[in-house]
């Protein structure tokens, strides 16, 4: 599979669920392109699971459409050579051997049954290759369904939150994984809701909430526009403090234990213009909102969606 | 995507579960044990009969009593080949792996029904030897008229029972709803209705009674079905195509 590559593009367009009254996913465009991970974040419950469903066919969509290198899922020859999914690390017959689980998979694709031992060896199933996978951890269960995903060599491979139940030696191969499947020229499209998962291995960023798109950026640009900076300021003259700033045109907002939270303007500034009304601080910080932050701030006002009110505490 | 594909790895998911075995070892004990059991039993009930009674006896249909039991383990066995793709969640890893649904569903059924047809011809012709011995003089012979054929259709009869299992496994996607409807059925419901001359003029055409009808060499007294054994056959094929075609629009229609 060669780096410059073209094929694995994924194109999601106006995809809308609904069950009944509830609105799953709504509306939902983007594009997941070859040779970067591309993260997909939302909290749990935001429609990352249905949304990866219907991508491969298993959900059918209320209106809108997935297209994977223009085609529909299920117009795929030989899918699995295309598109490898970890969607449910459950989704198997624990009755079954790991080898024969992995070779049915494979001969359904044509895939040759000597696949099957490299990608026991890849994960590193291989000692319990025939142990029936019912007495399987969650972590060699999720390894079991990344082998299942690896079978086809597919230039495509989507994970719904792989690192469930890994230990952190299985997060850190994890985490390898994708970025080498996307060095190699693969598109590796995975969710997770956890933001700091995404900060170590996404190179581009899909978050949604409520079912529908919140941000469809680069991983370094989500984080220049949604990491915040602000200066904290505490004062035993806070309302004297309170009044100079307002006069200097800065809005400040309180932020509890009696400190101000001012966005926009520097420490050196407020610190000159405090002196300057001898107001005495007792604290003078710039800070820098972590992203995980920003993420949830950024869902929590999908949560809110029709909400107006301008929040008078930042942190929870 | 070829269907060999899919055959040959369905043959392989089939294979790999030990419920495939144990159902379809219970299917053949069942059915070859109790059909023993009852023809050495009826060996001495054929010695008291007179030549009225004796007109009516089927020798034949008697070794293949045993079906009623055993038909409870193809119906697991049927339940259990479609059933455990729902219950494990396996169902998605199978439809993202071939998503032509109609492909996958009569791929499956097809491995299934040809491994059930081939158990239950095996077991049928032994039954018949076994239970024909212990008929001792009152046995009918394989080129008697009609016996041949009984044989077989017993076998196709299995077979069905199974299928059927399949389709409706298929439309509830639980194997144990399916199950908690299909035994209490066959085990009881049918068998009643069947018995009791108020319902039997509706309940013949139920499929295991219009089914049953082509293990029959002779007609019981008072036989009052208006088709023959490939006719009763017929209507439970019919049974089968209904299921099969209810389980495939569901498949089609729902989300995995």
């Amino acid at each position: 599979m060669s780096a410059s590559s073209v094929a694995g593009m994924i194109e999601v367009s106006g995809l809308t669920k609904r069950y009944g009254e509830k609105v799953a996913v709504h509306g939902l465009s983007f594009h997941v392109s070859p040779g970067i991970v591309t993260g997909f974040l939302g909290p749990n419950g935001a429609g990352k699971s249905t949304t990866m469903r219907m991508m491969l066919d298993l959900d059918h969509p209320t209106t809108g459409r997935v297209r994977i290198d223009g085609k529909r899922y299920a117009e795929l020859r030989e899918p699995l050579k295309y598109v490898g999914a970890l969607l449910d690390a459950k989704a198997l017959h624990g009755g079954r051997s790991a080898y024969h689980h992995l070779l049915c998979l494979a001969q359904s694709n044509g895939i040759p049954a000597s696949r099957v031992g490299e990608v026991l060896d890849v994960v590193g199933l291989t000692a319990v290759a025939n142990k029936r996978s019912k007495n399987f951890s969650l972590g060699m269960g999720q390894r079991l369904g990344i082998a299942a995903a690896l079978l086809g060599d597919p230039e495509i491979l989507m994970f719904d939150e792989p690192v469930n139940g890994l230990d952190p030696e299985g997060i850190h191969w994890i985490r390898n994984l994708m970025k080498s499947l996307a060095a190699q020229g693969r598109t590796v499209f995975v969710s997770s809701h956890l933001m700091s998962e995404m900060a170590l291995t996404a190179d581009h960023l899909v978050v949604i909430g409520q079912g529908r798109l919140l941000a469809d950026t680069s991983m370094a640009e989500f984080i220049r526009t949604n990491s915040r900076s602000y200066v904290r300021l505490r004062s035993p003259q806070q309302e004297q403090l309170l009044d100079v700033l307002h006069r200097a045109g800065i809005t400040a907002v309180t932020a509890g234990h009696g400190a101000l939270e001012v966005d926009g303007v520097g420490a050196e500034e407020l610190g000159e213009l405090a002196a300057r009304h001898q107001i005495v601080l007792h604290e003078l910080s710039p800070q820098q909102a972590s992203l995980e932050e920003a993420f949830m701030q950024l869902t929590a006002e999908s949560v809110e969606y029709h909400a107006h009110a301008q929040p008078t505490e930042w942190r929870t | 995507m070829h269907a060999g594909y899919v055959w040959k790895s369905e043959w392989t998911k089939i294979r790999s579960v030990r419920s495939t075995g144990t159902t379809l070892a219970l299917a053949a004990v069942f059915t070859i044990g109790l059909g023993f059991l009852i023809s050495a039993l009826s060996k001495n009930e054929f010695a008291k009969m007179d030549a009225h009674e004796l007109r009516f006896a089927d020798p034949t249909f008697i070794s293949f009593v045993g079906t009623s039991l055993g038909q409870l383990a193809m119906i697991v066995f049927g339940v259990m080949v479609v059933g455990g793709e729902y219950s494990t969640g396996m169902i998605r890893t199978s439809l993202a792996a071939v998503p032509r649904r109609g492909l996958f569903l009569f791929s499956k059924i097809a491995v299934a029904t040809l491994l059930a047809f081939v158990v239950a011809l095996v077991t049928s012709f032994v039954t018949f030897f076994v239970g024909q011995a212990a008929l001792g003089p009152y046995k009918a012979s394989l080129g008697d008229p009609g016996v041949l054929r009984a044989v077989i259709g017993a076998a196709l009869y299995m077979t069905l029972i199974a299928v059927f299992a399949m389709g409706v496994t298929t439309v509830l996607r639980s194997p144990m709803l399916s199950l908690g409807i299909l035994m209490p059925l066959f085990f009881l419901l049918t068998p009643i209705l069947g018995n009791v001359p108020a319902t039997r003029k509706v309940a013949q055409y139920l499929p295991d009674q219009a089914g049953g009808k082509v293990m029959q060499v002779v007609a019981p007294e008072g036989d009052i079905a208006p088709y023959g054994p490939w006719g009763g056959f017929g209507i439970m094929v019919l049974w089968v195509l209904a299921a099969l075609c209810c389980g495939w629009l569901v498949l089609k229609k729902r989300d995995a």
